[in-house]
C-alpha cells in the first residue's frame, strides 16, 4: 500500500534531496507517493503546511521555529525530523558597494569582521555626505538570511535596524534588484549569488560559512500533530545520501527540467510563472 | 456606504483583468476606496503611502513575502494582520486559499467588516479561474480545429478523398483505435511531415 504524501518546496538548490528522493524512485520504493508542490512563497507554503494542505514541506529552519511559537503569525507547532540543508548562503553586493567597502577595508577581505567594519566606514560616509541609507535585501522576516545579515553587519557595528534598510525580495527578484539598483546588496542561497556574479552586476563578499560554521537552513517540517499520527514510518535518508560527491553530478542531470526553470519579469534571473 | 465607512482596499495583482474583476466587484458592492496595485518594486512604501486597511493579494505573487515583512516592522503605525491569525472560521481560510487569494486585514477592523470582501474576493478570483479555463479549453479546441483541417487537406491530396470522406476515415480510425480524431490528425500531419 503506498501512502499519498503532498510536499511543498520553493524552487532552490536544497530542495535537491527532495526531487531527487521522488525523481529517482527512492520515496516510491518507500511506499510513498509524493507529489511536489512548487510554491511561489514561503508564506504560502507555511500557510498550506498549517492548514493541512500539505503534507510536508520544504521551510525554512527559522519559520519552523516561528510557527511553533506563534510569532507573527497563527501558533501551529512543527516538528522538522530532517535538515536539508546546512549553510549555501552567501553575501553579495553591488560592484559600486564592493569598491567602497573595499576602499575602507583594513586587514583581509576574506575576513568577515574586516569587511562588517568596513561597511561601518562606508554607513557612516553616507551619512556625513547625506546619502541614502544602504538597502539589504534577504528572503523573509523569519530567515536565516536576515539573521545571518544581521550578524555580520552588527559585529561590525551597524545597527540592523537604524544605520541600514533591509527588505525582503522574492529569491528569483534579487538578481534584478541588484541589477537595478533596488538593492545595495543581499542574502540568499544557491543559484542566485553566482547568477549575479555570471551577469557581472554582484561580487559575492562572503560566503555565510565563512561566517556561522554550520548554520541548519532548510529543514523538511510536518505538523506536530501530523507527526504524532504517523509515527515511526520515517527512516533514515536513503543509500548514498545528497552531498556525496559521486552523486552531485547526478543531481546536477536530474535538476534542470522544465518544472525547475523559469522565466521572469525581465528575461535572464526571475519569477517561477 | 459613505466614503468614511467604507474600508480602504489594496488589491496587489500583477493579472489586470482580474484585478478589475475584483475591483468591479468591490465597487458594486458599495466598497469605494479601492486602490490596485500591479508594479511590485516599491511595493511596501506604495502599501505604506497608501494606508489601508485591507491588502488582498493572489498567492501566486511572489510578493507576498515581502507582505509579510510589515508585521515585523516597528515604525509602521498600523500593523496589519494576515487573515489566517484568526483562526475562528476555518471554511473560508480553505476557500480563499482553494480560490488562490489572501487578505491582510489592518488589526481593529470588524471581522463582520471583513467577510463579505473577502466572500466577494473568493467568488470573484473563482470565477475568474474558470474564465480562464474556458479560454484555454477554447483555445485548445480551435487549435485541433486547424490541426484536423490540415490532415483532412493531406487525406483529400495524397488519396484522392471529398472533405467529407476524409473526415469519416480520420473519424472511423479514431474510434478503431480508441483516440481522439485530433490525436490521429496530428499523426497524420506528422507522418506527411516525415515522408516528405
Amino acid at each position: 500500500m503506498t501512502t499519498p504524501l503532498h510536499i511543498g518546496f520553493i524552487p532552490l538548490v536544497d530542495a535537491a534531496a527532495l526531487i531527487i528522493a521522488v525523481d529517482k524512485g527512492f520515496a516510491a520504493a518507500e511506499g510513498l507517493d509524493v507529489t511536489l508542490v512548487r510554491e511561489v512563497s514561503w508564506s504560502n507554503v507555511r500557510d498550506k503546511l498549517n492548514i493541512g494542505l500539505f503534507d510536508a514541506a520544504h521551510l525554512l529552519a527559522p519559520v519552523a521555529i516561528a510557527s511553533s511559537l506563534g510569532l507573527g503569525h497563527v501558533k501551529v507547532p512543527i516538528v522538522a525530523p530532517f535538515n536539508l540543508g546546512l549553510n549555501g548562503n552567501a553575501i553579495t553586493v553591488s560592484p559600486a558597494l564592493h569598491a567602497a567597502i573595499m576602499g575602507e577595508i583594513e586587514g583581509d577581505a576574506l575576513d568577515p569582521m574586516a569587511t562588517a567594519l568596513a561597511l561601518a566606514r562606508v554607513v557612516a560616509n553616507r551619512r556625513k555626505s547625506g546619502a541614502e541609507p544602504l538597502t539589504f535585501g534577504m528572503t523573509f522576516p523569519f530567515s536565516t538570511h536576515n539573521y545571518q545579515l544581521r550578524f555580520w553587519m552588527a559585529a561590525g557595528g551597524v545597527d540592523p535596524d537604524e544605520d541600514v534598510r533591509l527588505v525582503v525580495l522574492p529569491p528569483p527578484y534579487m538578481v534584478d534588484s541588484l541589477a537595478n539598483g533596488h538593492v545595495d546588496a543581499f542574502c540568499v542561497g544557491a543559484p542566485w549569488n553566482s547568477v549575479a556574479v555570471d551577469l557581472g552586476v554582484g561580487h559575492i563578499l562572503h560566503f555565510v560559512s565563512d561566517i556561522l560554521v554550520r548554520a541548519a537552513e532548510k529543514v523538511l517540517a510536518v505538523r506536530q500533530s501530523w507527526s504524532e499520527k504517523n509515527a515511526g514510518g520515517a527512516g533514515g535518508p536513503g543509500p548514498g545520501g545528497c552531498p556525496t560527491p559521486p552523486n552531485s553530478s547526478r543531481i546536477r542531470e536530474t535538476a534542470p527540467r522544465p518544472r525547475m526553470s523559469w522565466r521572469g519579469p525581465t528575461g535572464s534571473a526571475s519569477a517561477p510563472r | 456606504m459613505s466614503a468614511e465607512s467604507s474600508p480602504k482596499i489594496v488589491i496587489v495583482d500583477e493579472s489586470p483583468i482580474r484585478a478589475a474583476i475584483l475591483e468591479e466587484g468591490l465597487r458594486e458592492a458599495g466598497f469605494t476606496g479601492v486602490v490596485h496595485i500591479s508594479e511590485m518594486q516599491s511595493l511596501l512604501a506604495r502599501i505604506y503611502a497608501l494606508d489601508p486597511d485591507v491588502i488582498l493579494i493572489d498567492l501566486e505573487n511572489p510578493s507576498r513575502d515581502v507582505l509579510e515583512q510589515m508585521f515585523q516592522v516597528s515604525r509602521a503605525v498600523r500593523r496589519p494582520i494576515a487573515m489566517f491569525v484568526d483562526q475562528s472560521d476555518a471554511a473560508s481560510i480553505q476557500a480563499s486559499v482553494d480560490a488562490g487569494v489572501s487578505a491582510y486585514i489592518v488589526d481593529g477592523l470588524k471581522k463582520e467588516r471583513i467577510k463579505p470582501i473577502l466572500d466577494l474576493c473568493i467568488s470573484r478570483f473563482n470565477a475568474f479561474s474558470k474564465l480562464q479555463d474556458e479560454l484555454d479549453r477554447t483555445k485548445s479546441a480551435l487549435e485541433e480545429r486547424k490541426v484536423i483541417d490540415r490532415a483532412k487537406g493531406i487525406l483529400m491530396k495524397v488519396k484522392g478523398l471529398t472533405e467529407d470522406e476524409a473526415y469519416v476515415l480520420m473519424r472511423s480510425t479514431a474510434m478503431r483505435e480508441k483516440k481522439k480524431i485530433g490525436e490521429i490528425a496530428q499523426s497524420i500531419l506528422t507522418a506527411s511531415e516525415l515522408l516528405k
